[in-house]
């Protein structure tokens, strides 16, 4: 059965202007798929300029769009490609939604069975302490380990980006095979409104 | 010195005691980082009195790379010296959001947007 935290909501209308990117499974390395998070979060942010037109000083308001979206895109991209599970066949997608008043995000990855509870920890750590201090804290945490990750990507989107994050645990049979998978939503209001 | 890829450079002048970074910072993690890192801390182990460090052209840092800023900026609080002056731009819109977390790990740097 799923599990839901934080602000999850299954709501991914194909009405309004939508994209899905897709990255299948694949043998090449993740350091050579790495540019393909920067490539893909420069091309939504990209495309989302087109339903922003106006006056001269909302220029201003599209730039922090553009760079929101730019921000939090590669950030989920680089979470799902660092953290998914290589041992099944399962796609990445990410799924970008455009509303009038604001911007919807939905990366949904594979994830190694033994790394749901960690996850858990992490997200109820995020839900429930002053973030303010939980950032500082990492900082000053991780420049005395020799982490490998930094733990910041979350916490940076809603202390720099004022995101509203949700998730959704889920399991499927595909085949043979089975599959946990994880649903991040990132919503981002707009401080203008999109033409759509 | 100086460190340069198709995506970013990152620039030190010892005359002005600035360490220039351009261009998109998106590096996978510490250990892509590692050689950044110690860019910065040899730069401000060569300076005794304050060192510069100019992000006006850095479009793009992804958390890893503010995580690495991070490290940098503790260190030299550990050291003591020397004094660190960020030069960010108001043109990029994640410096003025994210430039000045630093400032609470550190609170004798001094941040200036251009």
């Amino acid at each position: 059965m799923a599990q839901f935290f934080g602000d999850y909501v299954d709501e991914q209308p194909t009405n309004v202007e939508h994209l899905i990117i897709g990255f299948s499974p694949t043998s090449i390395p993740l350091k050579q798929r790495w540019r393909n998070n920067g490539l893909s979060a420069d091309f939504l942010a990209d495309y989302l300029q087109t339903f922003f037109v106006g006056e001269d000083e909302q220029i201003g308001l599209r730039a922090e769009i553009k760079s929101a979206v730019s921000y939090v895109a590669n950030e989920l991209l680089e979470n799902a490609m660092k953290f998914n599970d290589d041992s099944v066949d399962y796609a990445t997608s990410i799924a970008f939604h455009l509303h009038k008043d604001c911007l919807t995000f939905y990366v949904r990855n594979s994830i190694p069975k033994q790394n749901i509870s960690k996850f858990h920890h992490f997200i109820e750590g995020l839900l429930t302490q002053d973030l303010a201090e939980l950032y500082i804290k990492q900082l000053e945490k991780n420049a005395t380990q020799d982490n490998a990750q930094s733990g910041l990507g979350f916490i940076t989107m809603i202390q720099d980006y004022d995101a509203l994050l949700g998730w959704k645990f889920d399991s499927l049979t595909d085949g043979e095979q089975e599959v946990n998978t994880v649903t991040t939503r990132v919503k981002l209001e707009l401080p203008v409104k999109a033409y759509v | 010195m100086e460190i340069k890829t198709d995506d970013y450079s990152v620039r030190y002048d010892d005359v002005t005691a600035t360490v220039s970074c351009s261009g998109s910072l998106r590096l996978s993690g510490m250990e892509e980082y590692a050689p950044i890192l110690e860019f910065l801390n040899d730069a401000a182990d060569q300076q005794d009195d304050a060192l510069n460090l100019n992000l006006c052209n850095l479009e793009f840092l992804n958390s890893s790379g503010i995580n690495v800023l991070s490290k940098f900026v503790i260190n030299v609080r550990q050291k003591k010296s020397p004094q660190i002056n960020v030069i960010g731009s108001t043109k990029i819109p994640w410096q003025a959001k994210s430039l000045k977390n630093l400032q609470r790990l550190l609170p004798t740097l001094k941040l200036n947007f251009e």
